[in-house]
């Protein structure tokens, strides 16, 4: 058996490769007063080895998106049309046995509350053996796994001993890192980090962020994380998308969009962004009430609440279009937002 | 403290060594001999207007003394002192015949806007209620004085908001009720547990705005309870840290963010993040966990964690809060040298 976290540290990484690529995903919820569209036209790409951050707030797609890319969708989504691309092979095209055998193996996934993410009668070792037992069948021996498990735990900063613990036992943080071991078991190329901290206390999260930063680069992973939290997602990122009712507004590298958001919608949610350091800006309230997606307003769906929008926003959809490289935006009128000044309080 | 200050205004509310143990049962017939040390011996003053921020962790106690201030829960220990023109009381004493009197100028905004309020009530219920208690005016006069705070707290246009019920209002719109239901009786002081957390980015801040607005506008006091810094900043006069019962550090916001003297507001300052992808920290490494508070030991609570503690930590007791600069204290031993 060659599977070991020693190997998992010489995969190669070569950042100019694509390793998942989402093309116009569209994805819709059947419900009995109609159709959400949860998801409409949504396209990104994660590179080998790169971290890419989802943000936006309640209801904009985020989960649904990566729920859609793992196809664990509820029975009344719908999917109306897209690909999702893993190393060139579509994944929703696959059977469902071979999504069954791609999950853990190729896309792992660490989950928002990770108390739910856990058997309450299991050991937490013998949970992680399950995804073992299923993509290792016959062979790995009981040696081998425990070996392998001990490894898991001590690459998350959590001692031998717990490994034949009840969950119970661990508190959140230490839940959230048994997550994230289980996630690794199979050493996949790409991890997808629901809300990997939001239930955790400053100091928690802000080690476990380092942990998942130290094992992507280690093992040569790529991570997409999923927040609603922009100082997170600019704290772990390399690359980043701004999701607002269903559509991605804007993406790119992380300090290009973080310095100079060119979407409305992503400069008005930076600006309304409290920080503890630098000065006191001025913040920014967003008026308004997020849309209703049975009924998507027309044109562009943040023509609403946009201080920018014109006639045009409220008839056409803008293009999501490739403003510098790497980076684009749906939006008309992004020429007109503004850059991020300092305006202090008082 | 500069005492010329404390002498010409009286402090609006005065917390003295308020502690507040949590008895863990052993059997119906056994006295209990282990207690959860919720809140253990903390100080605090807040001025008229003036707005003090409780930050910390799960777990710190944050919120057990928000609810001893507003008398949802009684002290073990401890005098908090409300002093309000003519009316000055401890809370402790404040009669079962007093209460509608103490709640009139004391009041709560809770965390959760879905599980604040009776979904089977419509917002006029909701925020008409404490003038019904209160025996306030009469239907039409309530009516009026809701309509008026529906507006302060910009539902607009308040009339189409005075029948619906919780299910129809949006997270923003129900905590902007239940701000209005906190505010209808003119209160003092008010005690807000975390009133933003469970919104999304940009409601928050029109919710922050609204408060730091009324205050100004209504001279309300607010014990503002948060576990996010960035959010204290903005809301908040003064900052005390509190860690596993003990206020830690207390001082002006700008101070402690810029200053910080506590290794433990140190590491919780270094762990926060930054929406600055070029902002480099400097990392506080502090070990392990956040500690139980059963039965701690009489030495500092934040021993076990810190990259900072030697003997005299160990031999002496949990230290007292020591002056570091204008209005500035923090609890450690080694604040001259760390």
């Amino acid at each position: 058996m060659t599977l070991s976290l020693e190997n998992l540290q010489s995969r190669r990484v070569d950042p100019d490769k694509p390793l998942l690529e989402v093309d116009d995903l569209v994805m819709h919820y059947r419900i009995k007063a109609g159709e959400v569209s949860a998801v409409d036209n949504v396209g990104f790409t994660i590179h080998q080895g790169e971290a890419v951050g989802l943000v936006g707030e309640s209801g904009c797609g985020k989960t649904s998106t990566a729920l859609a890319l793992l196809r664990l969708l509820p029975a009344n989504a719908e999917y109306i049309s897209g690909e999702v691309r893993l190393n060139g092979e579509d994944l929703l095209r696959l059977s469902e046995e071979g999504m069954r055998a791609r999950r853990w193996k190729d896309i792992a996934m660490v989950f928002q509350g990770a108390m739910n993410s856990w058997n309450p009668v299991y050991r937490v070792g013998d949970q992680i053996r399950e995804v073992l037992d299923t993509h290792y069948r016959g062979e790995m021996d009981i040696e081998e796994q425990n070996v392998h498990i001990e490894r898991l735990f001590a690459s998350v900063g959590l001692p031998a001993e717990m490994v034949d613990r009840y969950p119970h036992e661990f508190s959140g943080g230490m839940r959230q890192r048994a997550v994230i071991a289980m996630a690794l078991a199979c050493s996949p190329e790409l991890i997808i980090a629901d809300e990997p901290t939001t239930a955790l206390d400053v100091i928690v999260q802000d080690q476990i962020l380092k942990e998942l930063k130290r094992i992507q680069a280690e093992m040569g992973m790529s991570i997409l994380y999923i927040s609603h939290d922009i100082a997170v997602i600019a704290e772990v990122t390399d690359s980043l998308g701004v999701m607002y009712a269903g559509k991605l507004v804007e993406y790119g590298p992380t300090s290009e969009v973080f310095a100079r958001p060119r979407h409305p919608y992503a400069y008005l949610l930076l600006r309304s962004t409290p920080s503890i350091t630098g000065p006191r800006r001025q913040l920014a309230p967003l008026g308004g009430e997020p849309p209703d997606l049975l009924n998507p307003p027309s044109g562009c769906r943040f023509h609403p609440r946009c201080p920018f929008a014109t006639e045009k926003c409220v008839v056409e959809e803008p293009p999501f279009a490739e403003i510098s490289e790497g980076h684009r935006v749906a939006c008309w009128n992004y020429e007109d937002v503004p850059e991020l000044e300092v305006e202090l309080v008082r | 403290m500069t005492t010329e200050a404390a002498t010409q205004t009286k402090p609006l509310v005065e917390v003295t060594d308020l502690a507040k143990l949590f008895p863990i049962s052993r059997g119906l017939f056994r006295a209990p001999n282990e207690f959860v040390h919720a809140v253990d011996g903390i100080n605090f003053e807040i001025a008229p207007g003036e707005s003090l921020g409780l930050v910390g962790e799960s777990g710190c106690g944050k919120s057990t003394t928000g609810r001893m201030l507003v008398k949802l829960l009684n002290p073990t220990e401890g005098r908090i002192q409300v002093n309000d023109g003519d009316y000055q009381r401890d809370v402790a004493n404040v009669s079962r015949s007093e209460i509608k009197d103490f709640r009139s100028r004391v009041q709560m905004i809770f965390q959760d806007p879905y599980e604040s309020m009776n979904p089977r009530r419509t917002v006029f219920d909701t925020v008409s209620e404490p003038l019904a208690v209160q025996k306030v005016g009469t239907v039409p006069e309530r009516e009026e004085r809701v309509l008026e705070l529906l507006g302060l707290v910009g539902l607009a246009p308040p009339e189409n908001f005075l029948f619906r019920y919780p299910h129809e209002l949006s997270g923003g719109q129900r905590q902007r009720v239940a701000i209005a239901r906190a505010l209808v009786m003119n209160p003092r002081f008010v005690v807000a547990d975390e009133p933003t957390s469970m919104l999304d980015v940009s409601i928050r801040i029109s919710i922050m705005e609204l408060m730091t607005e009324l205050a100004d506008r209504l001279g309300v006091s607010y014990l503002y309870i948060t576990h996010d810094l960035a959010v204290a900043r903005y809301m908040c006069d003064r900052i005390a840290v509190m860690y596993l019962g003990k206020i830690v550090e207390i001082g002006p916001t700008e101070d402690i963010l810029a200053n910080p003297r506590h290794p433990y507001t140190r590491a919780l300052l270094s762990a926060v993040p930054v929406p600055d992808p070029s902002f480099r920290r400097t990392p506080v490494e502090i070990k392990g966990g956040i500690s139980k508070a059963i039965n701690p030991p009489p030495e500092c609570r934040f021993i076990e964690r810190c990259p900072f503690a030697a003997e005299v930590c160990r031999e002496n007791p949990h230290p007292a809060l020591f002056d570091v600069g204008e209005r500035h204290h923090a609890a450690c031993y080694r604040i001259n040298e760390i």
